[in-house]
């Protein structure tokens, strides 16, 4: 494959705090807003506390999810005043750091999350994306102290609903095991780690360097798992299997035990052989999601550097 | 020749194991729900005089919502003043809510009052699995503890006692004539792990197993329990304007519950990457470290001395034993020697 030559970048958005109670995102925008960070050598840096309001309440949201507000339809959708609060809030995201699919729109979106699922460091890209799959790349080879990996979910720029897509490039950082609501030092470390190398990849990038091609190993989305429930109450009637609890990425085989219902029977996986991730994760359980599975895919990446002039 | 005194106390017919009394520590929830599913399919089978179990989903509201509690912590709701002061037209959702577990298993400090009531928590913290209760010489709770140890070896179990008198104490558990709560971590609010409900309903097992056991007359061998009694609390550091903490627990520090720490241990790591160390004098041992809940309450882990308590042997009291001890509520305080 042949090199490619791709406009250097200018701007770079962080963003904190999409979710209220996920607070790695939140301390680290504080953070960096406290040591006045606005430049990352020739990139302007903007810092972004997503939703102040579910970070006050320490809440995942207050009226709905707003990580799930930035679809092209629902972007240009009129307000009014019953409009939820995060919908307005996605509006004024959109204006600050779009409009989604312009020229305007900030070079690159990186949302950070935390998990109760043990994913150690994930980024979540929607689509293949040479820039930001450098970027992993860079962030993958550099980090050695927690497993790095790629999960792609496929989907339309416009039907895209995360906040990542308003940006030209965009990613989640996503890492656990943490629970809602407090900070560990060990994963606000991993995250700042992360951020860091981004930035420092954005500079070196500008500055000319060539990034070389080769493989990436991406996880794609391919189904989900609701847990076992009562046809009546509609409450769960079993936890994940603790064969499966905290074994994200490990390929599921079939007859494999995945749940344990409370009176202690085991419900077992049938069907292709996929992997696991997303595995207990708090913030799931009214989405109807126990876990994700997911086809892990091999991706061609061409070596890329800055267009001079 | 020396023969071990055998402290002789009353049955124990009426037990109360309640959950949900923070909406979303789940164990507690499901392990409830499961045991009334259980209860409604047996009949209990009894040898001897039959033992009441209650089971109750303690704050109902917050369990639907999945959040803590509505309008504040129930958990904090069962001192005497709190029980027994007046409830205006806008009292708190929980304030209600702890009057009528009062009724329910209580009333507080009455002869009426429920013989054991066992709550079930959960924590962020690594603290395996702890029994929380107030006393240090309740034997009924010691002896509990001791026998929990022996029959789940695979997790560690500990006692952590909270000084606090009958009057001012402020949990559920104190609602009964003996009890304590059942506290397992870590586990993240919100979400049921496998192995931490398997632990809760074995301890609940256990815990149950022994009342019968001890009902039916069978006697406890003394011994010797080690005890946690809380000293202090440490808060976060803060920002002396917004309050938000500056810092998180140390990573060396962090999952630590139950290690002793030492003057100048790492106590935390700033946001810009500072260690913050331990300035107290004496060592002590640390618990609930990073409990995601008690961060309003301005506690980032608590710190306690562990000291040896000797337990007596035990036994349930004759029905004569029994009827002249109804005529006054004897507290186990005057049964010891």
């Amino acid at each position: 494959m042949d090199r490619v030559s791709l406009s250097p970048l200018s701007s770079v958005a962080i963003c904190g705090g999409t979710h209220g109670n996920e607070l790695s995102g939140v301390y680290i925008v504080r953070e960096m807003q406290k040591q006045k960070v606005g430049k990352a050598g020739s990139v302007s840096v903007t810092t972004v506390l997503t939703n102040p309001l579910a970070v006050d309440a320490c809440r995942r949201y207050i009226e709905t999810d707003l990580n799930r507000c930035f679809t092209s339809a629902l972007l240009s959708a009129p307000i009014t005043d019953s409009t939820p609060f995060e919908l307005r809030r996605a509006q004024e995201l959109n204006a600050l750091l779009g409009p989604k699919g312009s020229q305007e729109a900030v070079d690159l979106v990186c949302d950070i999350h935390n998990t109760t699922a043990n994913m150690g460091l994930c980024l979540i890209f929607y689509s293949l994306d040479w820039i930001t799959m450098h970027i992993f790349k860079y962030i993958q080879s550099k980090m050695t102290s927690v497993p790095v990996r790629a999960i792609q979910l496929d989907t339309p720029v416009s039907e895209a609903y995360s906040l990542e897509s308003v940006g030209k490039h965009g990613f989640s950082i996503e890492v656990g095991p943490q629970p809602n609501g407090l900070v560990r030092a060990d994963i606000y470390n991993t995250v700042k780690e992360a951020v860091d190398l981004t930035l420092e990849w954005l500079q070196e990038f500008n500055s000319g360097t060539t990034f070389e091609g080769g493989e990436v190993e991406a996880y794609n989305l391919v189904k989900s798992i609701d847990y076992p429930r009562d046809p009546t109450t509609n409450e769960i009637t079993a936890a994940i299997h603790p064969e499966l609890q905290d074994n994200d990425f490990k390929l599921l085989q079939s007859g494999d035990p995945i749940f344990q219902s409370f009176s202690g029977e085991t419900v077992k996986h049938e069907g292709e052989e996929l992997y696991p991730f997303f595995v207990n994760e708090c913030a799931y359980y009214e989405k109807k999601i126990a876990f994700h599975l997911a086809q892990k895919n091999t991706l061609i990446v061409p070596s890329i550097s800055a267009k001079k002039g | 020749m020396e023969v071990e005194e055998v402290v002789r106390l009353p049955r124990l017919s009426r037990v109360a194991v309640c959950g949900g009394t923070h909406g979303n520590e789940l164990s507690g929830v499901y392990l409830v729900r499961e045991l009334l599913k259980e209860q409604k399919k047996e009949e209990e089978e009894e040898e001897g005089e039959p033992m009441s179990v209650v089971m109750v989903l303690s704050n109902p509201r917050a369990t639907l919502q999945c959040h803590r509690y509505v309008d504040t912590d129930l958990n904090r709701c069962f001192t005497h003043a709190i029980l027994n002061g007046p409830l205006s037209d806008t009292a708190p959702y929980e304030m209600i809510r702890s009057q009528e577990l009062n009724a329910m298993l209580g009333p507080k400090g009455s002869p009426g009052a429920t013989d054991f009531v066992c709550d079930l928590h959960n924590t962020t913290a690594n603290m395996g699995l702890c029994l929380i209760a107030y006393s240090d010489r309740d034997w009924i709770c010691l002896h509990i503890f001791k026998y929990l140890q022996r029959q789940m070896p695979d997790i560690p179990v500990r006692y952590i006692h909270f000084d606090i008198s009958h009057k001012e104490s402020y949990s559920l558990d104190s609602v009964g004539k003996h009890g304590f709560a059942i506290e397992i971590g870590p586990q993240p609010h919100g979400v049921v792990r496998s192995n931490v409900y398997t632990a809760m309903k074995l301890g609940v097992q256990h815990m149950l197993d022994w009342i019968r056991f001890f009902n039916s007359g069978a006697s406890f061998e003394g011994g010797v329990a080690e005890v946690f009694t809380m000293v202090k609390h440490i808060d976060y550091p803060r920002d002396k304007e917004t309050r938000h903490i500056t810092a998180a627990i140390h990573p060396q520090l962090q999952d630590r519950d139950f290690c002793l720490l030492h003057p100048d241990d790492p106590l935390f790591q700033t946001f810009s990457g500072e260690t913050l160390r331990y300035k107290g004098t004496e060592p002590l041992y640390p618990f609930f470290i990073n409990e995601c809940a008690y961060y309003e309450k301005n506690i980032a882990l608590s710190l306690a001395r562990k000291k040896f308590v000797t337990i007596p042997a035990i036994q349930v009291q004759t029905d004569q034993e029994q009827q002249a001890n109804e005529q006054g509520f004897t507290s186990e305080e005057e049964e010891e020697e």
